[in-house]
């Protein structure tokens, strides 16, 4: 089984991210660039099926700018076998919004024929959590998102899901878009040595146009801001104090 | 009016206080990636039993292996011998991110990969390069490197060691003083007189168990207290002429390894500085007195400027002789001046730390002082802060003032 899994170059996790002056976006100009954490479990997950047996081939793809070249180059090092870079945009301030994104990953998968899309749950730059479901609409296959355990199992998928106050396990049918959760695994880091074998595995680079896609963005950004300060707290010096505070202020 | 091109304009660029100089734009994408895996690897797991390695004075030797499998040893040896056939800044990028835990854990890399692999692969005969480099570069092997003697530091040249020649090889008699690896070593570069050779310095490749040989260990250590250092005692080992590096001849042997383990010294020292500046400014910006963070003073701030200035200089200067190295144009005298400098300069850094940190800098959990103390024996090791003085200055005037 072949398993194909999109991974996304955003802003390092450890950045801390600037707004421009202008609120228009993001400042990105000299800005350490990663792979979306929750894409390298995925990438960390299809390669333990392939270790396992399960899978025989994991092919990675990222829709983006050129760049992301670096981000595809990083999921060969952990053992991916190769990649499929779409570039869809010139510029890395455009954004790719998820139904485009969700669009040409349709075609690739038709071209493809994965038996399994594995994708993060959400990329943490915008935090949509939308591509892996739309794929699986315009698909027209199952779906098991926020994977927290993934079992293959005959012709299905057995997924625990992280929803609100517990797990829920669910099976669903092969083919299908599983998207995982932070806790399905612990990613590895390349070795220098697999580092240096990812340069000579195959690349391949297309465009959205290729696919008959318009990454257009649909969405208008009005404004972008950073979250307003916290202000400082008062320390109470009594639970008489405490409640005589909550009444002034109308909490109780 | 005509808009002003980009260079023009009142506006500058931003500033990234932790990569002033933005030394990673200037990484290649593979640079990159090797250090991050080597940070990665380091910080994962390096860091975890560091305090106690050396508070306990403890070498693990299984580190050896798990750097052979991460590819740390041999970055600049070919592919074909087990090498990772990389390039020099990566060893030195690796370096940095190794010795951003300890300076014991990169000596013990070091010392493997420019002082044992380097000497086999660049002087050894095609069966020494394979029968011993992919065992060192896996970390089944591990090596060290004996050159300084009791009465032979910085003048080599003064060594006792003697290689004689007998019937089908060699007899060696001497012993070296100060071997990181020793104890724990699998594999011994020796440099010794050789009387068939008109007493020059010749290398020889000695193996764990000849008889005559040993390697006891040198206790005691204030510093580098991770990684493990002993004597070679060398009473007679008779060896065969397959133990002879057969491609070169008098100090420029081991000076030949002696410049890309000082290369390499030069981005490690950085690496724990670098931890010493960022604990400092984090302890500033965390611990209050007087009703302010210690980082909202002047001698504090002040500080930290100095920290950042010359580990940014220090690496701007290392990538450039990194370069040079892979264009293979570096001169050694090039090397003489970011080892001397950085590592004086990390060891300032350190000994500023450990006063920015007050009392708690005293103290192994916070870290700081342990770099200090390993960084004084890093500052001295390879050359002296002051005998790489004597090379700079000899270069620029053509008179040498060693003796």
């Amino acid at each position: 089984m072949k398993v194909l899994v999109p991974v996304k170059r955003v802003i390092d996790y450890n950045v801390k991210v600037r707004v421009k002056a202008d609120q228009s976006g993001v400042d990105l100009a000299n800005v350490k660039m990663s792979m979306n954490p929750f894409d390298e479990i995925a990438v960390e997950q299809a390669i333990r099926l392939k270790e396992a047996g399960t899978a025989d081939e994991v092919v990675v793809v990222s829709i983006g700018v050129k760049q992301s070249q670096e981000t595809l180059r990083t999921a060969m090092a952990m053992g991916a076998d190769r990649a499929l870079l779409v570039v869809a945009a010139d510029n890395v301030e455009t954004d790719i919004e998820p139904l485009a994104v969700a669009k040409i990953l349709a075609k690739v998968v038709e071209e493809e024929q994965p038996g399994i899309v594995l994708c993060g749950k959400q990329a943490i730059d915008n935090d949509m959590n939308a591509t892996g479901q739309m794929l699986s609409a315009l698909l027209g296959w199952s779906q098991g998102t926020f994977a927290s355990e993934l079992e293959l199992k005959d012709d299905a998928a057995i997924v625990s899901r992280e929803v609100d106050g517990g797990l829920q396990t669910i099976k669903v049918s092969l083919p299908s878009v599983i998207t995982v959760d932070l806790r399905l695994n612990e990613p590895r880091y390349a070795s220098l040595p697999n580092i240096m074998k990812a340069k000579k595995k195959p690349l391949e680079e297309k465009t959205a146009a290729d696919y008959g896609i318009d990454p257009t963005p649909r969405l208008e950004v009005l404004s972008t801001a950073e979250p307003a300060e916290r202000a400082a707290g008062i320390i109470v010096g009594s639970v008489d104090e405490l409640v005589s505070k909550l009444k002034e202020a109308g909490a109780v | 009016m005509s808009e002003l091109p980009p260079a023009s304009r009142p506006e500058l660029g931003r500033f990234e206080w932790s990569d002033p100089l933005r030394v990673s734009d200037q990484l290649t994408e593979d640079e990159r990636m090797i250090q991050d895996s080597a940070r990665a690897y380091a910080q994962e797991k390096l860091q975890p039993r560091v305090i106690e390695a050396f508070e306990n004075e403890h070498t693990d030797a299984a580190i050896f292996r798990e750097m052979g499998d991460m590819g740390l040893l041999g970055v600049t040896i070919p592919e074909q011998y087990g090498g990772l056939g990389g390039n020099y800044v990566s060893y030195g990028l690796v370096a940095r991110e190794v010795e951003r835990v300890d300076s014991g854990y990169r000596s013990m890399m070091s010392v493997q990969a420019s002082l044992v692999m380097y000497p086999i692969y660049a002087y050894g005969s095609e069966a020494q390069r394979e029968k011993y480099l992919p065992k060192l570069a896996s970390g089944e092997w591990i090596g060290c490197f004996g050159l300084t003697e009791p009465d032979a530091g910085s003048d080599p040249g003064g060594m006792k060691t003697k290689a004689v020649k007998t019937a089908n090889g060699y007899k060696i008699t001497g012993s070296k003083m100060w071997i990181s690896n020793a104890p724990i070593a699998d594999v011994f570069i020796v440099w010794a007189k050789s009387d068939a050779h008109g007493g020059k310095i010749r290398g020889f490749v000695l193996e764990k168990g000849m008889k005559g040989l040993s390697a006891p260990k040198i206790g005691q250590k204030i510093s580098l207290r991770a990684s493990i250092t002993g004597e070679i005692v060398m009473d007679g080992v008779e060896v065969g002429d397959d133990a002879l590096l057969p491609n070169v001849e008098g100090l420029k042997g081991p000076f030949g390894c002696l410049n890309r383990a000082r290369y390499g010294i030069s981005w490690g020292v950085l690496g724990a500085a670098e931890f010493c500046w960022h604990a400092s400014r984090q302890y500033g910006l965390d611990r209050k007195q007087f009703g302010k963070p210690l980082a909202q003073t002047q001698l504090f701030q002040k500080k930290l400027a100095d920290m950042m200035t010359e580990i940014t200089l220090g690496l701007q200067a290392s990538l450039q002789v990194g370069r040079l190295m892979d264009a293979a144009s570096a001169a050694p005298e090039m090397i003489s001046m970011v080892k001397r400098n950085n590592c004086g300069k990390a060891l300032d850094v350190a000994r500023m730390a450990r006063d920015m940190h007050g009392g708690n800098g005293i103290s192994g959990e916070f870290q700081v002082i342990r770099h200090m103390v390993n960084l004084e024996t890093v500052n001295t090791y390879e050359g002296t802060h002051d005998i790489h003085a004597l090379i700079l200055g000899r270069a620029q005037t053509g008179l040498q003032a060693f003796f």
